[in-house]
């Protein structure tokens, strides 16, 4: 049996959405699987009905072929027994115990020793060793998401089940601590599951998403794959940015960076400390088009391509460029009368520096 | 001052309170985190103490140990001497009179462990009863606290239940305020003050004790 966990559950609230997702996540190798959706999309409740936190009204869960949940047979294993690192959006130290006292917590398995050389290793791995006696309420978020984490990952679990692990931080914090939690997930080769509503995030972290809406899984497959071609109209509206294509940083000077797509050269405004390997993602509202014999303008990327679809969504049109990558700009339908656009006509795309978003990618 | 009674006083309500923890942490674990519909009504079979004239409690304990009951029969065959007007008797009586008064602070503050902290314990691999006792005790020291020195109290000064279910025996059944009540009924007034002066002061003294020790048990009733 191929190393995957496969849930198929149903939970209804009597007051808001019923949950009914079926999903597949592949295991071999470890890897990391995203459940996106926005708040309420039921991707929380997902999370916990796989830490047996929660029981679904009907459904299965096999993790690795072992059945977790089968509620026809009545059979839920706890989670206590599920072998589990689990982390809430907010955390949930013990205020009782001390950070070293907080990840030596689940380690009751081990004689003392072993329990203080694990301890020690974990604190060495998330870079706080030197938090080690204090309390929960004397750490930073950030500091406090390091322990959580530490406790999480101290018991070698066989499955890391995160519930928006960045969330509760200010955004300069969690663009940092992003990266570096891609890098330790990337590391510890122990099958991940992460919620989030942020599409940074998502590409990230994500090897696999799953994107979820109103109780449902609505598609899955690679990021890149899913937020650039959403299957259907309530994908793209979940996932809300519409290209994502792979680039190369070729260049940064000035907090600016040049990156090559497809042959082309863009210019982005650049965050600190990215590889050289990026997905950048542009949003179709932020690409206008102009003659293609247009004058210079502030935006800092003009590419010249050939119109190849114009799709009417209201008073919009969705208009796509071939310009040796596929480009959608989202303009009015006057502009296309004006712009004279047609299937085939030659047309100039721009987007400005800050609207060209970089987000890390494995190379 | 009566010291017999003193003693038989303070044995009693110690061995309440204690008996109070034991039996009063389950009861308050199992209103706190049971899911069962019908929970309300055994919250009220706890609460009711708190309404009842002690005569009335008293009157039914009396009643359900005297040897008319199988319980009182079973209990006499077993011991070799009937429950009413023991200090056995009078023990279990205590313990009823004060249940609430141990019970309410107790489910009060495990209610106010974080739901997510439990759950995080039960990820971690450790047991209901393990988080228990790892987790949630730890955090409801406050609790456990004010429903320990409450049932204490509580039954040191009662009145109506002991004179109901124990009695008035020297050394066995008298307790303080039994003996107050007859100190006053014989005109001894100056008797009946040093003896109640002393109970207020004792009674006093462990309050302020307690609230000295933890500041933030200002609060009897459970406040959320």
């Amino acid at each position: 049996m191929a190393a995957e966990i496969a849930i198929a559950i149903r939970k209804s609230f009597s007051n808001s959405i019923t949950i009914a997702a079926k999903l597949q996540l592949p295991m071999d190798p470890p890897s990391v699987t995203i459940l996106f959706g926005p708040s309420g999309s039921g991707k929380t409740t997902i999370l916990r009905c796989l830490a047996g936190l929660e029981q679904p009204e009907e459904g299965t869960i096999v993790f690795n072929g072992r059945c977790w949940l089968n509620t026809v047979k009545g059979l839920a294993i706890p989670p206590q027994h599920r072998g589990l690192g689990y982390m809430s959006q907010d955390y949930a130290l013990f205020p009782n115990y001390t950070v070293e006292g907080n990840v030596a917590y689940g380690l009751t398995a081990l004689s003392a020793t072993e329990r203080s050389v694990r301890v020690k290793e974990v604190l060495r791995l998330l870079e706080i060793e030197e938090l080690s006696q204090r309390r929960p309420a004397q750490l930073s978020g950030g500091q406090q998401q390091r322990v959580a984490l530490a406790r999480a990952i101290a018991r070698r679990p066989q499955l890391l089940l995160l519930d928006e692990p960045l969330s509760a931080l200010d955004a300069p914090t969690r663009t940092a601590l992003c990266s570096e939690l891609r890098t330790l997930l990337r590391g510890l080769a122990i099958p991940c599951v992460v919620v989030t509503h942020d599409w940074t995030e998502a590409l990230t972290l994500g090897d696999h998403i799953a994107v979820v809406d109103g109780g449902r899984v609505l598609q899955t497959g690679t990021p890149q794959d899913v937020f650039s071609r959403p299957a259907n109209a309530d994908v793209a509206r979940v996932v809300g940015v519409e290209m994502v294509l792979q680039g190369v940083i070729v260049d940064t000077h000035d907090d600016l960076a040049t990156v090559q797509v497809a042959g082309v050269s863009l210019t982005a405004v650049s965050p600190s400390d990215l590889g050289p390997s990026v997905f950048v993602c542009i949003r179709a509202e932020d690409v206008t088009l102009e003659p293609a014999e247009a004058g210079a303008t502030s935006a800092r990327n003009h590419v010249v391509g050939r119109v190849c679809g114009i799709v009417s969504i209201g008073a919009l049109a969705k208009v796509t460029v071939d310009c040796g990558f596929l480009l959608t700009a989202l303009v009015t339908r006057s502009a296309l009368v004006d712009l004279k656009l047609e299937i085939g006509s030659t047309v100039r795309a721009a987007v400005k520096a800050g609207s060209v978003h970089l987000v890390p990618r494995s190379s | 001052m009566n010291w017999t009674a003193i003693w038989v006083t303070f044995k009693l309500a110690s061995l309440a309170a204690a008996s109070l923890v034991a039996i009063g942490l389950p009861i308050a674990y199992w209103l706190s985190f049971s899911r069962w519909r019908w929970k309300f009504v055994i919250e009220s079979v706890v609460a009711l103490p708190l309404v009842l004239p002690p005569t009335v409690l008293g009157f039914y304990i009396l009643v359900a140990i005297g040897p008319q009951s199988p319980l009182g029969r079973l209990y006499a065959d077993l011991a070799g001497q009937p429950l009413p007007f023991s200090f056995q008797g009078l023990l279990l009586a205590s313990i009823l009179y004060s249940l609430p008064f141990a019970v309410q602070p107790f489910a009060s503050a495990f209610e106010q462990v974080d739901r997510k902290l439990i759950e995080a314990s039960w990820t971690l691999g450790l047991s209901k009863f393990k988080t228990f006792f790892k987790l949630i005790l730890p955090l409801s020291t406050a609790g456990l606290l004010t429903g320990v020195v409450l049932s204490f109290a509580h039954t040191l000064g009662e009145f109506g239940v002991v004179l109901m279910v124990g009695g008035n025996i020297e050394g066995v059944t008298r307790t303080v305020s039994i003996d107050i009540y007859d100190e006053v009924q014989a005109l001894n007034y100056a008797g009946a003050a040093k003896t109640a002066g002393f109970l207020l002061v004792i009674s006093y003294l462990v309050l302020v004790l307690v609230y000295a020790v933890n500041r933030r048990v200002w609060s009897v009733w459970p406040q959320r």
